[in-house]
């Protein structure tokens, strides 16, 4: 037997263990989806139909006129007139809606005089993203209203994603997400089972070397991470459009970059855990913060400098820029070069110091 | 149900518990790494845009508005790009959020009274900064129109911002992130607990003996009931006296209510992994079914009001968007019990309900 048929072998056996469960079967499949589905349909920063009570106190024509000019917006949608000032605390302490917009006596009468009627906005700053879109369109609605139109000197122009769709932002994340899971987590509970249940030396007492066997236990995670990548940016496609405006094989090369770091860590993390349970916890510890920090939702120019250097070392932060480029920004290597330079280094860094130390664990 | 069984068991967990270090370490480091990242790093507050400005009129109404962009401490004016390519490249390469597009003639046909419009291009590939980076510079040009046309508004929107004045997004994510670190506990270890004995082979070990399958599961759950309540009091005191988020509310209740959602979240956990089988699966789904909807359907940092109607509807079946809702309004508002009492009324039920599920289950594995 050689080298090769050996490593085959080691892939058949792995293949076989994952493929065979029918609820692991599943489980290369669902997730994924899932997730895609929850994060394309639920996540979202945008704010439209937003929820506010409306106190009239004035009830005059003009004061209705500001009330059908916030409606007639599409950014709100009134469902309660808190009237009193308890109305009002009811309302926003017990989250029936973000805003109470209260129109005092006395509006209509200092709009006709020309002097500036007050109208207040009181927001309900928990949520601190939404209370800042919902404050910046109340305040345009009310401070553009009855007044001689200036000739508009602004035309905004979005780049990319024109109805700036939350979706568009996030896909990208998602599908960094599963495929760091699916091969960091797996690989490294994947290694420690073996361990954990005594499998491990009866490996060890075939003619098996130490760099065939993590071969054959790493290829076939690549494989259903590739397919993973597939699905789901086949799904993200044909369920939310997401365009995808790069080339195909730049993904598939910038994925394989990728995917050297992520079973790096997880031959890394096999190395240092003897039971299932402490692999799950350390590749925790280490994706979490990994994928908090990669600015798949945060961006890492809000970040403080010392977190931003950090970020230069997290191959994450460079895959969802590639991700980003690829999909949205139809970008090419000219443009991503630094990305994929980085990741491949850190690629090369990873599986070589995990290699070596777990040659080393297994002597 | 006899006691001493059940004491039993919860000492057996503890002890795995105690003598697996590491785990224990990192399961009382979840807070810590949460609240740290949460706290230092992460931001969704939006200032400092980077921004790209190309002046092709250079006259001194033009610098006069690139001078209001770069005073507001929402812009910060990177880079002064010389033609329209350099602009694009910023935009695509990302170095720049937003590009400001002066075209010539500008000021000549601002005194004309016929302006030709500022472009404003924004990266939409961030669609949140986006936006918000959008509001914000129309305020900045407006504010600049109506001082040259001498408009002035009608109406003066008055402002206030309640519960959070400052706006800041930290005291809005940290309080749900209680419910998210206690969500993480339930998904890498308690529905590691009942698969790991079914692996290694030791649950008929267990079963063998005069044991019956309710004090194993509420043994199990009094062990990591004890690891719960660690995290949280240790998350919530973090989020107090470290990070100062405010809390105005009771704390007794709050402590209440998160006995009542760990009792609910864990049984959860011992119920998955008792169907499970193995490490692996157990692991997944409960991920799946624990700590994704404590991230994402629990209005933790996205609102549950903006999402479409089958998804809001199935955010209604996960116990972490009721506890997100009692950690926030706690915090925040400080409201208790008279305004929060559906919310705990449905943790009690899911707690009776899933607790009930998890010993039937290991009963009907057992037979």
């Amino acid at each position: 037997m050689n080298s090769w048929e050996r490593i085959r072998t080691i892939i058949g056996k792995e293949l076989r263990q994952v493929l065979r469960e029918p609820r692991l079967r599943v489980m290369i499949i669902v997730p994924p989806v899932v997730q895609l589905l929850v994060f394309g349909f639920a996540v979202n920063l945008d704010v439209d139909h937003a929820r506010i009570a409306w106190s009239d106190a004035d009830r005059t024509p003009e004061s209705r006129a500001l009330r059908d000019a916030f409606v007639s917006s599409g950014y709100f949608e009134i469902n309660s007139s808190a009237g009193s000032e308890d109305a009002v605390r009811d309302y926003l302490d017990g989250g029936g809606g973000i805003a109470v917009v209260r129109i005092l006596p006395g509006f209509a009468r200092d709009l006709l005089r020309g002097s500036p009627a007050a109208v207040q906005i009181l927001v309900d700053g928990s949520n601190s993203n939404n209370a800042n879109l919902v404050s910046g369109y109340a305040n345009r609605i009310a401070a553009s209203f009855r007044q001689r139109p200036a000739p508009a000197l602004a035309a905004p122009r979005v780049w990319f994603n024109p109805e700036l769709k939350s979706r568009y932002y996030f896909v990208p994340g998602v599908l960094m997400n599963i495929i760091t899971l699916i091969t960091l987590m797996l690989t490294a509970m994947a290694i420690v089972r073996e361990k954990e249940i005594g499998t491990m030396e009866q490996l060890m007492v075939t003619p098996i070397r130490p760099f065939e066997l993590i071969l054959g236990k790493t290829l076939p995670f690549v494989a259903i991470g590739l397919f993973d990548l597939f699905l789901v940016t086949a799904a993200a496609r044909l369920v939310f459009g997401i365009p995808f405006r790069g080339s195909p094989l730049l993904l598939l090369g910038a994925s394989l970059l990728f995917l050297m770091t992520t079973l790096g860590m997880g031959l890394f993390i096999s190395t240092v855990s003897r039971t299932q349970q402490q692999a799950l916890m350390s590749s925790f510890f280490f994706f979490m913060p990994a994928f908090m920090l990669s600015g798949f939702a945060f961006p890492v120019r809000n970040m403080p400098a010392l977190a931003q250097w950090i970020s230069y070392a997290n191959p994450q932060r460079y895959f969802i820029e590639v991700l980003r480029g690829v999909f949205l920004k139809g970008s090419d290597a000219s443009v991503l070069w630094m990305q994929l330079a980085a990741m491949a280094a850190l690629g090369v860094a990873i599986l070589g110091a995990s290699t070596m130390r777990f040659q080393k664990t297994l002597d | 149900m006899s006691f001493t069984r059940t004491w039993a068991i919860t000492r057996k967990e503890l002890l795995h518990i105690v003598r697996d270090r590491r785990s224990l370490v990192m399961a009382l480091g979840v807070p810590f790494l949460l609240l740290l990242l949460f706290c230092y790093a992460l931001s969704l507050d939006v200032d400092r845009i980077q921004t790209c400005v190309y002046d092709q009129d250079r006259s001194p109404e033009s610098r006069e508005l690139i001078e209001r962009l770069a005073a507001s401490r929402y812009f910060d004016i990177v880079q002064n790009a010389a033609n329209l390519r350099e602009v694009d490249r910023a935009i695509v390469s990302g170095s720049a959020m937003l590009a400001v597009v002066i075209p010539p003639r500008f000021a000549a046909r601002l005194l004309a009274r016929h302006p030709e419009p500022v472009q404003l291009i924004l990266d939409g590939a961030d669609s949140n900064t986006a936006s918000i980076a959008q509001v914000y510079a129309l305020n900045v040009v407006s504010a600049f129109a109506a001082e040259r046309f001498h408009v002035s508004p009608s109406v003066d929107p008055q402002l206030r911002v309640w519960y959070n004045s400052s706006l800041v997004s930290r005291n809005f994510i940290v309080p749900g992130l209680v419910a998210v670190i206690l969500m993480i506990i339930a998904a890498l270890l308690t529905s590691l607990t009942v698969a790991r004995e079914w692996e290694s082979g030791t649950m008929e070990q267990l079963l063998s003996t005069p044991l019956r399958p309710a004090e194993i599961v509420f043994g199990k759950l009094a062990a990591f009931f004890v690891l719960g309540v660690a995290d949280a009091i240790i998350a919530i005191a973090a989020a107090v006296w470290i990070f100062d988020v405010p809390f105005r509310g009771s704390l007794l209740f709050l402590g209440a209510a998160t006995c009542i959602f760990l009792f609910g979240a864990f049984s959860w956990g011992i119920f998955i992994s008792s169907i499970a089988g193995s490490q692996l699966l157990a692991y997944q789904m409960g991920l799946l079914s624990t700590f994704l909807p404590a991230f994402l359907l629990s209005g933790f940092i996205y609102a549950v009001e903006n999402m479409p109607l089958p998804i809001r509807m199935l955010s209604y079946i996960f116990p972490a968007k009721y506890f997100v809702t009692i950690l926030k309004a706690s915090f925040l508002k400080g409201v208790g019990l008279e305004v929060l009492w559906p919310s705990v009324v449905f943790l009690s039920i899911y707690a009776a309900a899933v607790s009930t599920l998890a010993v039937r289950k290991l009963r009907t594995e057992v037979a």
